[in-house]
């Protein structure tokens, strides 16, 4: 093991806190130089991850690579045990890319009121944060690098939201440390319940693998598993959202910057679903097994409730959001089935809802940027007339989301529907072909919700009152922040194995390793 | 024999067929960046694209003529769990008969609408869309598996989705978009589902079409999975083809562009559908007769009550649209009929495209010299349009089934297989179908081509662009027919066979009854319409005029029973919902912890630290939640986490005790 090898994951991660410190100390009249330190360090961050990704062994390899695991808060037997696996990679990478567009978006858009020293720290926080969750092998390390997205997250909405802003951020903290607590208090059962007495020292774990590999052997009792998988579970499917924690969601997005947003929808929702497939499933199989049934349940629901709910948005904001709420409800339909595929599906949807819902969140602020509405009744229809590349792109964005196979929607949500056919051994397979069906329902009325959203806001003619506007089509600061979105959604659609070829094996090995792997 | 002939002839171009797929695709990207700066706008890539898939097309089919066999590869795309899915071609006499329709119709397309969409502001896009739509078509013909076909599937559909919405200025023309994507989509989950059942049926070991064929003939999977998949697809053909009960988004898809409904809405995607049923064949026929039967009933059902409609239209593309529709149909009650049915449906589906195409391009040269798409305000353009009238002319008959026209070929043998498969019901139908073809065929000629011009532009023949594709295609509906022709070997049916290739009997007397049935509706229409009557004569039939007019009253059914209540009353509930019930509870929740707030504070002041000034407090409580979340409330931080730590260390408690 080189040096590399063991800290170029903590290189990444603590790249941005690097970043965060440097800006902390430029005089904040030197705006450009602030925005571009940002570029900067983003990017050094991300260049780090893509070397990662391109170390990372793909072949036969199911464990951790990229690992370090040392002393850390000896007292309580907390560990910095950091690593990767097919299952963090793809996730780990998308949030130093999305990052770092939204820093290059940033050399140009910071919103009100300013202040972009504090943003471009905040956020270069945040970005630590997202990315530690999904390294850490320890569940203190985990809950701290969780708990540290709340807080940049809070104050970007709270300061740099629109109208309802106070709100909004409130309700978003608020609601996450309500599922945080539980989730916490099951660490802690974990915890205490553990026994590795074969490892010196210590009877307890905080350590995830080890957690996993005595959970996954029946060290846990059945009684204890139930108990404790419903706290774990609310605090990640209050993270997630699931229906019907998540009405926090639709709030913190339409009233945070468009930034906030993308990476709120990108990377952040994503910590929860990731929860449930690292530490949930693994540990507490026994938990996992008996509330799968429930969990599909929400999942299905949240799927039709979700597509019903963007029908009735006025603010298009609004809409994308709820539509974050029903593409993550096949996510949670995947991770439910307890399959190989379902659960490949679930990390492709991250992946593919990351790169697309960013994206359309993008494309929301740029208009926003430009008409300085987001309702859809006063925008009025004609943009194609008004900014056709953007209009384009923004149809381009939004076919991609209703799943059009070639595109990066279809596979994760298709896949999840064919695990929902033929879930784990155990599971009830009428019930799940129910959820299957009800998404498939899902899937006609997402196309119509996005078809109609497309109608009124791109099609027909330029309302007079546009006309008198000059609004500027793409912007270079644009092209330059989408184009890898865009192609990613393109490249992921047509070559879908560069997600399901890196999670296989570590989706195979986490559920053979608990006995409910099919 | 045949793989003795096979192997004599060897794979030939069969090997590149992906190429003729992959063509469309290059120059889909090749106009899209640079179609602007070429001279004329980019056509030029498209027409080469699939001019070259044409001819290699020929080649291909060369390789069947010859008596060559089946030819198979595939690589592996990608991996989900135990299941592989590949990237591969299956080239069959069927695929090359699809591959020259396909090429065929779209190169003519192509052609005719360098002319047809000249001055069209978003020309460029128009054949980037074209492209992308031909190479998607291509990929379902030559897929050898149900997820690829399934991308090139989806891909027409949203192809479809932007050309019919091409004009999208106008409200009615992306009102039309939607509701073609919507409504086949409804047909498509259902034929998602049906693949899901196929490649669980195989263990999930693959979703290759040849294999799960050769389960399904060797009774490998359950029966029960088997019915239950062929109704599923079964969903899509209902979708996509345009068959009772989802039939009617094909009519409004006459939005589009004329020569878009040529190729997409009559030739190539909803024939698509039909293509689909007869690839997986071998699953239909053994499942239970139930499932043929149930093909069959829809084909009945949707090839009248489609005619029926061809018969009040007034706009000349709706009379196709129905007519297409009706057309399918044919294809789709043959398919029913299991083995006897198989080549004579994908026949009259080889026939159709050409004709159907040729009337559909006929139509768009009179529109565009008229500059309406009314029958009402055409009249007289036989003189003043000669080449279109005569091309028209044999279209229309070879959609009336008239000797020697490749129609009446392809008619005639899925009147004789009914009549071998002893399904005398479906051949009454078939027949009675013919006969208000033919009417509404002549009705149409008579109204466009005879007596005076009605209208008010000044109508002239088209550009070579656009007369030359119809001239092609004329031919082609000229000579095609032959080759299904039992006394001429009917080399078609030995490209084109499941099973084994069977001798093409000629049955005489249908062929005479069916030119009879022809003949009588031609004459009928006629007589009805050659004094070119004021008003409707088919108004004196009342109430069902009526029925007709109002197309079943499906559509409203569908508007006003489904989508609106859904869309309007149903959505605007879950959004109460959530803003009522939902956020409710927790703003309740939160004015709870509120109260809770309140009282630590009391507590806080009173005996802890009285020298901490409250004042203004109590004011706020009044605010909701909204006041209650403003900034510097820290007590209702604390009050929440110390409830909630309560509550935790109460659980740990109970965990850790038990």
């Amino acid at each position: 093991m080189s040096g590399w090898d063991k800290s170029a994951i903590t290189i990444a991660t603590f790249l941005p806190v690097a970043g965060a410190v440097v800006i902390a100390v430029m005089p904040k009249e030197k705006d450009r130089l602030i925005r571009w330190l940002g570029v900067l360090f983003t990017g050094a961050a991300m260049v780090v991850a893509i070397a990662i990704a391109i170390g990372f062994d793909y072949g036969g390899h199911s464990g951790l690579q990229f690992e370090l695991d040392t002393s850390w808060i000896s007292a309580i037997g907390a560990r910095y045990h950091v690593g990767i696996d097919g299952i963090s990679l793809p996730l780990y990478v998308l949030t130093f890319v999305l990052t770092f567009l939204c820093a290059i978006y940033t050399t140009r858009y910071v919103p009100e009121p300013g202040r972009t020293k504090a943003f471009l720290g905040l956020m270069l926080l945040l970005e630590t944060g997202m990315a530690g969750t999904f390294i850490a092998f320890d569940l203190v390390l985990f809950f701290v690098f969780w708990e540290l997205v709340l807080v940049p997250m809070y104050f970007l909405i709270g300061i740099w939201g629109s109208a309802n802003r106070e709100y909004a951020s409130i309700k978003f903290f608020l609601y996450t440390v309500f599922g945080s607590v539980f989730m916490l208090l099951g660490f802690l059962g974990m915890y205490f319940r553990s026994d590795i007495s074969n490892a010196p020292g210590l009877q307890h774990s905080f350590d995830i693998v080890q957690l996993q590999a005595f959970g996954g052997a029946g060290g846990f009792s059945h009684g204890f598993q139930l108990v404790v998988f419903a706290a774990v579970a609310l605090g990640f499917a209050v993270k997630v959202p699931m229906w019907p924690f998540h009405t926090w969601l639709p709030d913190a997005h339409t009233e945070a910057p468009t930034i906030g947003s993308v990476l709120l929808a990108g990377i952040m929702l994503k910590m929860g679903t990731y929860g449930f497939i690292r530490i949930a499933l693994p540990v507490l199989p026994y938990g996992a097994q008996k509330f799968a049934p429930w969990i599909g349940l929400l999942a299905a629901i949240a799927i039709v409730y979700a597509a019903l709910a963007c029908l009735a948005q006025k603010d298009l904001k609004r809409l994308i959001a709820f539509s974050s709420v029903g593409h993550m409800g096949f996510v949670m339909l995947g991770i439910a089935t307890l399959t190989t595929i379902g659960i490949q599906a679930a990390i492709f949807g991250m992946v593919a809802h990351g790169v697309i819902t960013g994206m359309l969140f993008f494309c929301v602020g740029s208009i926003y940027d430009r008409y300085h509405t987001r309702e859809i009744a006063d925008i009025g229809g004609g943009m194609m007339q008004n900014v056709p590349k953007l209009a384009g792109i923004f149809a381009f964005v939004s076919i991609a989301s209703l799943g059009l196979p070639g595109l990066a929607g279809f596979w994760g949500e298709v896949m999840a529907l064919l695990s929902s056919f033929n879930p784990a051994s155990g599971q009830n397979v009428g019930l799940f072909r129910g959820f299957m069906v009800a998404g498939g329902i899902g899937t006609i009325l997402t196309a119509g919700y996005f078809l109609w959203m497309l109608q009124r806001v791109n099609l027909g003619v330029l309302p007079e009152r546009w006309k008198e506007h000059r609004f500027s089509d793409m912007l270079a600061v644009e092209w330059w922040a989408w184009m890898p979105l865009l192609v990613g959604i393109l490249v992921l659609g047509l070559y879908p194995k560069i997600v399901f070829g890196t999670s296989s094996e570590a989706v195979t090995a986490l559920l053979h390793a608990v006995g409910v792997g099919g | 024999m045949v793989a003795e002939a096979a192997a004599a002839v060897g794979p030939g171009l069969t090997r590149y067929a992906w190429v003729v797929a992959v063509l469309p695709f290059v120059s889909a990207p090749l106009i899209l960046f640079f179609g602007r700066r070429t001279p004329g706008r980019g056509w030029i890539y498209g027409v080469a694209s699939v001019g070259a898939g044409f001819v290699l097309s020929l080649g291909i089919l060369w390789h069947f003529v010859q008596g060559g066999g089946p030819t198979a590869s595939s690589v592996s795309w990608f991996q989900v769990g135990p299941f592989t899915v590949e990237l591969g071609q299956y080239v069959d006499g069927l695929t090359a008969v699809m591959f020259i329709v396909v090429t065929g119709v779209s190169l003519c397309v192509h052609v005719y609408s360098i002319g047809y969409m000249h001055g069209d502001a978003r020309f460029t896009w128009f054949y980037v869309v074209l492209s992308l739509f031909t190479g998607a078509m291509l990929d379902v013909v030559v897929s050898d598996n149900l997820f690829q076909l399934l991308v090139g599937w989806e891909v027409m559909g949203v192809c479809s989705y932007l050309l019919i919405g091409h004009w999208w200025e106008e409200k009615v023309n992306s009102d039309a978009a939607i509701k073609a994507f919507i409504t086949t989509r409804t047909g498509d989950v259902p034929f998602l589902f049906g693949i899901f059942a196929l490649v669980f049926a195989t263990g999930f070991t693959t979703s290759n079409i040849q294999q799960i064929g050769e389960m399904s003939a060797a009774g490998e999977m359950s029966s029960a999975l088997m019915i239950g998949a062929a109704l599923l697809l079964f969903g899509g053909t209902i979708g996509k083809s345009a068959q009772f009960p989802l039939y009617v988004w094909l009519p409004d898809a006459m939005a589009g562009p004329t020569p878009v409904s040529a190729l997409i809405h009559a030739a190539t995607m909803v024939a698509a559908g039909v293509y689909m049923v007869a690839r997986l064949f071998e699953v239909f026929i053994h499942a239970d007769p139930l499932v043929l039967t149930v093909v069959s009933v829809i084909g009945a059902i949707t090839l009248l009550l489609a005619a029926f409609l061809a018969l009040v239209q007034d706009d000349i593309k709706r009379v196709l649209a129905y007519s297409t529709i009706s057309q399918l149909a044919y294809m789709v009650a043959a398919l029913g009929l299991g083995e006897a049915g198989y080549a004579p449906a994908m026949f009259h589906l080889f026939t159709h495209a050409f004709f159907k195409a040729l009337l559909f391009l006929g139509a768009g040269s009179v529109i565009h010299a008229v500059h309406s798409n009314y029958m009402s305000d055409m009249g007289g353009l036989r003189t003043s349009m000669r080449t279109t009238y005569v091309t028209y002319v044999i279209g229309s008959l070879a959609l009336a089934g008239i000797f020697p026209l490749s129609g009446f070929f392809s008619k005639d043998e899925l009147l004789v297989a009914a009549y071998h498969d002893k399904t005398y019901w479906l051949l009454i139908v078939l027949l009675l179908g013919a006969v208000i073809t033919a009417f509404y065929t002549m009705r149409m000629l008579v109204l466009t081509f005879g007596g005076e011009y009605r209208g008010h532009e000044h109508p002239h023949e088209s550009p070579r662009s656009m007369t030359g594709p119809l001239v092609a295609l004329a031919a082609a509906t000229v000579f095609v027919g032959w080759l299904g022709f039992g006394p001429t070997n009917a080399p078609f049916f030995d490209w084109v066979f499941i099973g084994h290739p069977e001798d093409v009997s000629f049955v005489a007397w249908i062929a005479i009854v069916s030119t009879i049935a022809a003949v009588g509706g031609l004459a009928l229409g006629y007589v009805t319409y050659v004094k070119q009557p004021a008003r409707e004569p088919l108004t004196r039939l009342g109430p069902v005029y009526t029925l007709l007019e109002n197309k079943y009253y499906l559509d409203d059914f569908y508007l006003n029973g489904i989508v609106y209540p859904i869309r309007d009353r149903l959505s605007a509930g879950v959004n109460w919902f959530n803003r009522s019930i939902l956020d409710g509870i927790v703003h309740l929740f939160a004015l709870t912890t509120r109260g809770l707030a309140a009282v630590v504070n009391l507590f806080d002041r009173g005996v802890i630290d009285g020298v901490v000034n409250g004042a203004g407090e109590g004011a706020e409580e009044a605010g909701g939640f909204l006041r209650y979340v403003q900034s510097g409330n820290v007590q209702g931080y604390a009050a929440i986490l110390l409830g909630l730590g309560i509550i935790g260390v109460i659980v740990v408690a109970i965990i850790y005790v038990k």
